[in-house]
């Protein structure tokens, strides 16, 4: 009974806040909503036992979601007075919200505690847990495993990407700054050309 | 109580989170970011998918792919905002409803 309430609670909220997210006119407000449905999408995954998944969906998209939020706010012209004026206006309306996330954390242990949802025949669950291990070791045991290969592959990608992202928003140094080493034209000095001899008489200096 | 939850429901949070995806693409148009936005929860429905099959049938490969998902996302996100700078320090404003410079 709890994993049927706690499974309609998390899709409901889920689905209210990607209607928040492409309805709100502040994109500020947009990404917070999206923080909440990421949220409660891997209250969702626990429900059915993937842990690992859904604490990877924490830590990379609302983490790469504060993120996007920081250049959101960088970006545009939000007025932060008008922010912090509604900070009062919306004091209750947070602390709500907090309460409701901390009320969805009891829940998903509770459900997790109570052994979760079952989907799918009976047959492939007992497949699946025959085993006696744990979802992360599960996991593990596939990635190192036979899948191997893939997981060699996401790494290329987010080189690719990080080396992408890198490449496209380089400036290279300013003009008129700081010196910079010319490799090329250090290695093309001939002794010829960077130095002369002189003969000085005594007591005259040498004029460069 | 355990059978009223079937993979049916999940997957129809799925969808339901696909089309709201798309619909955002579509009602924002001027917005790139809320753009981005959207095409993060169409693949959080798509993860949404691969996490309720993978559970029903007792195998965790659709759990690596929405790993792989995510490390595809992860890296969408990261070239989009990219993109978005650069056009941000070319025009000075992000509008993208008139974004022609690649037109033929």
């Amino acid at each position: 009974m709890i994993q049927a309430l706690a499974f309609y609670l998390f899709a409901g909220i889920v689905i209210a806040s990607a209607v928040m997210v492409i309805l709100s006119r502040n994109p500020v407000h947009s990404v917070l909503w999206l923080i909440l449905a990421f949220f409660n999408a891997a209250g969702l995954m626990v429900i059915v036992g993937a842990e690992f998944i859904a604490m990877l969906l924490v830590i990379v998209y609302v983490g790469a979601v504060a993120v996007l939020f920081l250049f959101v706010v960088m970006m545009l012209d939000i007025d932060f007075a008008e922010m912090r004026a509604g900070l009062v206006k919306n004091f209750p309306i947070g602390i709500a919200m907090a309460l409701i996330l901390l009320a969805e954390l009891g829940l998903a242990l509770g459900v997790y505690g109570a052994g979760g949802l079952q989907l799918g025949d009976a047959a492939a669950n007992d497949a699946a847990q025959r085993l006696g291990e744990s979802n992360i070791e599960a996991i593990g045991r596939l990635l190192y495993g036979p899948y191997i290969i893939l997981f060699e592959i996401a790494g290329i990608i987010l080189l690719v990407a990080m080396i992408g992202a890198i490449v496209l928003t380089h400036r290279g140094p300013k003009p008129g700054g700081r010196a910079r080493q010319d490799i090329g034209k250090q290695i093309s000095r001939r002794p010829d050309e960077a130095t002369v001899m002189k003969q000085p008489t005594v007591g005259e200096g040498v004029e460069l | 109580m355990n059978d009223v939850i079937g993979i049916e429901h999940f997957l129809v949070v799925g969808a339901i989170l696909f089309v709201l995806g798309v619909l955002g693409i579509f009602i924002n148009r001027k917005n790139v970011i809320v753009i981005l936005m959207s095409v993060e929860l169409i693949l959080l429905s798509v993860n949404i998918n691969l996490v309720a099959f993978s559970a029903a049938m007792g195998d965790l490969t659709g759990q690596i792919f929405a790993m792989m998902v995510l490390t595809v996302a992860a890296a969408e996100a990261a070239i989009g905002l990219a993109i978005l700078v650069i056009y941000y320090r070319g025009r000075g404003t992000i509008a993208v409803d008139d974004v022609n410079q690649m037109k033929g």
